[in-house]
This record gives C-alpha cells, sequence and structure tokens, in this order.
C-alpha cells in the first residue's frame, strides 16, 4: 500500500520500499530523431501508470508534450494547467481537444537542454471511469525556462494499452527518452 | 519481475548538521528521487544543493510558488547552487516542510541534468521548482546544505532512492 501511495503521488516526489510493487514496464531512448514514442500492448497487471519522460523538439519554440490514448484521435481530451514562466504565473484550460496534454510550454528546443515530466495515469485499465492523468513537467535553460502542473482526462472508458507521446510540431531528437512503469494495487 | 524503486540511502541527523552528502552514487539507476523532511536549526532557510562537488556558476533554476494568497514565478541564472525548496522555506519546526526531488536521467553522460522538485512548508507555501545543472557528467554525489549557511536541525531526514529503467 505505502508503495502504490507513494508512487502515484512520485510527480509530487516518491518513495517506496524494495519490494516489486513499482515495475518497469518498458523504455523507449531515441538513437536518432523521431515523431513519437510509443509504448504498446501496455499489460493490464497494474493499477496506475506512471512515465518518466526526458525530451525536446528539434525545432521550433517551446511547446507542451502530448499523448493519446489507444490511438484515439477524436476531440476526446480535455486539459488544466498552473504554470510559471520565471517571470509570471497563470493557469488555462482546454476542452474537446485531439490530445492530452504534460505541462504547458515544457519542451524545449534550447540545445542541450531538455524538459522532464512525471506523469501519473491512475486507473488505467477501470473500463467503469474516464481516465485522468497528472503531471509535473518543466525545464530551465539558464534565463529561461517553463514549470507546470497539468492534468489532462481523456474520456473514454476503454482501458489504456496504448500510449503514444509526440510533440506539437516537429521531432525529438536523439537522446529523447520515456520509461513506463506499472505501479500495482 | 525485479524491483525497480529501490531506497539507496537514508540520512537521519542525531544532531545539527551544516551539510547532508549521499555521495558515490552508482550509476546503476535511471532516475534518483529525493525525500526530505528537514528543518532549520535556525531562521528560514532553503534546501539547496550542488552536484559532483561542483561550486561554480552552472545552477539556474525556475519557480512556481502559492503563498495562499498569490501565483508567482521566479528565476535565478547561473547560479552556485541548486534548490529543492526556496520559497517555500525550512522553518524551526520538524515537519513543518516537506521536499521531494527528481534526479531525471541522472546517471547519461550526454546531457545537461534536470531537477525537478516539489516543496511544502504549510506556514509560508507551496512551490515547484526545476533546476539545471549545466554539466553531462553522470552524478555521483548530492551535497545538501542550506541558502544562508544554517544548519540542518536534529531530526531531519534525508531518503534517497533509485528508480531504475528496463
Amino acid at each position: 500500500m505505502l508503495n502504490s501511495l507513494v508512487g502515484i503521488i512520485a510527480s509530487s516526489g516518491g518513495a517506496a520500499a524494495a519490494n516489486n510493487s513499482y515495475e518497469s514496464i518498458a523504455t523507449v531512448t531515441l538513437s536518432s530523431a523521431a515523431s513519437s514514442i510509443d509504448f504498446t500492448s501496455i499489460p493490464s497487471t497494474y493499477q496506475h501508470l506512471q512515465i518518466r519522460f526526458m525530451g525536446a523538439m528539434t525545432s521550433g519554440g517551446a511547446d507542451d508534450l502530448r499523448i493519446q490514448f489507444n490511438g484515439d484521435t477524436g476531440s476526446n481530451y480535455t486539459r488544466h494547467y498552473l504554470f510559471g514562466s520565471g517571470s509570471s504565473a497563470g493557469a488555462g484550460a482546454s476542452s474537446s481537444i485531439a490530445f492530452g496534454a504534460i505541462g504547458v510550454n515544457t519542451l524545449p528546443t534550447t540545445s542541450n537542454t531538455f524538459g522532464v515530466a512525471v506523469v501519473d495515469v491512475l486507473d488505467y485499465d477501470d473500463t467503469n471511469k474516464y481516465k485522468t492523468l497528472r503531471a509535473l513537467a518543466g525545464y530551465d535553460a539558464n534565463g529561461s525556462g517553463y514549470l507546470a502542473l497539468s492534468s489532462s482526462l481523456w474520456q473514454s472508458t476503454a482501458a489504456i494499452t496504448s500510449i503514444k507521446l509526440y510533440p506539437i510540431s516537429s521531432t525529438f531528437p536523439q537522446y529523447s527518452t520515456a520509461a513506463l512503469y506499472g505501479i500495482k494495487g | 519481475m525485479a524491483s525497480t524503486y529501490e531506497p539507496i540511502a537514508t540520512q537521519t541527523l542525531g544532531s545539527a548538521q551544516a551539510t547532508v552528502t549521499f555521495s558515490s552514487i552508482s550509476g546503476t539507476y535511471t532516475d534518483l528521487v529525493l525525500v526530505a523532511t528537514a528543518a532549520s536549526a535556525s531562521g528560514e532557510p532553503t534546501i539547496s544543493f550542488q552536484l559532483n562537488g561542483d561550486t561554480g556558476t552552472n545552477y539556474s533554476r525556475t519557480l512556481l510558488i502559492g503563498n495562499g494568497t498569490t501565483g508567482t514565478s521566479e528565476r535565478a541564472s547561473s547560479s552556485t547552487q541548486g534548490r529543492i525548496s526556496n520559497s517555500t522555506g525550512l522553518t524551526t519546526t520538524l515537519g513543518a516542510n516537506a521536499t521531494i526531488a527528481q534526479f531525471m536521467n541522472y546517471s547519461n553522460s550526454t546531457t545537461y541534468k534536470t531537477v525537478l522538485a516539489r516543496s511544502n512548508t504549510t506556514l509560508y507555501a507551496t512551490e515547484a521548482i526545476v533546476n539545471l545543472w549545466r554539466n553531462t557528467a553522470a552524478i555521483t554525489s548530492i551535497a545538501l546544505f542550506t541558502n544562508s549557511g544554517v544548519n540542518f536541525a536534529a531530526g531531519s531526514i534525508f531518503t534517497l532512492y533509485g528508480i531504475k529503467a528496463a
């Protein structure tokens, strides 16, 4: 129980005892630029999922990291966020959008600087409820940066079996990485 | 399946101490997580850190803070220290501050290192911080100290965990 609890609060931090309730499912590290990172055939043996991400965009300005579940490209997602730009704080929301969002402006294009995110996807295989993710995401580039607390809702009761992470434009550069973990109940 | 989230070391201070150091951190893991429930011997200092003994101006950070009235954001560039608790600050009361920091991809030697933190001091504020250490070296030591130089109070606890990706 402790492990599950601290696992799902791991975007705020986390702690865990040395047992097997927090397990690595798969990791993707890009050897060259790619348009997305995909996790498929996600087993239903866990209670929650956690994604730990480090990446950037090869061009464009800092923007959001996007996420889709089970290949759903319909307008079935909503989002809320609270952000800090280094000079001001703000908040916003979007509804009926075709993607979930992780952070806001937290995926940079600054050379040698990557954005990071810790994302919790709760009750991902529960077929009785919509799915909510929450994230802590940010980057700092010594003079610029963004930091955000965000959540997204996927309005589907389907169990999540695949996850697509992708930038709003361009591609993820080499060394971008995403690790998927499962947390048992 | 092997455990992927493991405690590496815990330091519980038996007496007030200026610096807490986790050294000889192996490259076995992918990410590190530091959990701190600390207090100060006096004043309201930060929890600051330096990596691999680097005292240069190679740290920077962006902060998001809520103080119970307003939300604000701040930045510090070319600093000699990173911070995982800043505006929240420590107090002399044990248990008043809870801080958890994520040292992402700490063991790679190709990218600068980013540290995400969430800190809460219920007396003052709650905040999130993203730190950058402009160095591609793998992190092998973490030194924690306060910005004012005051000691961490006896009873402060710092625990370091490792997360191992597949």
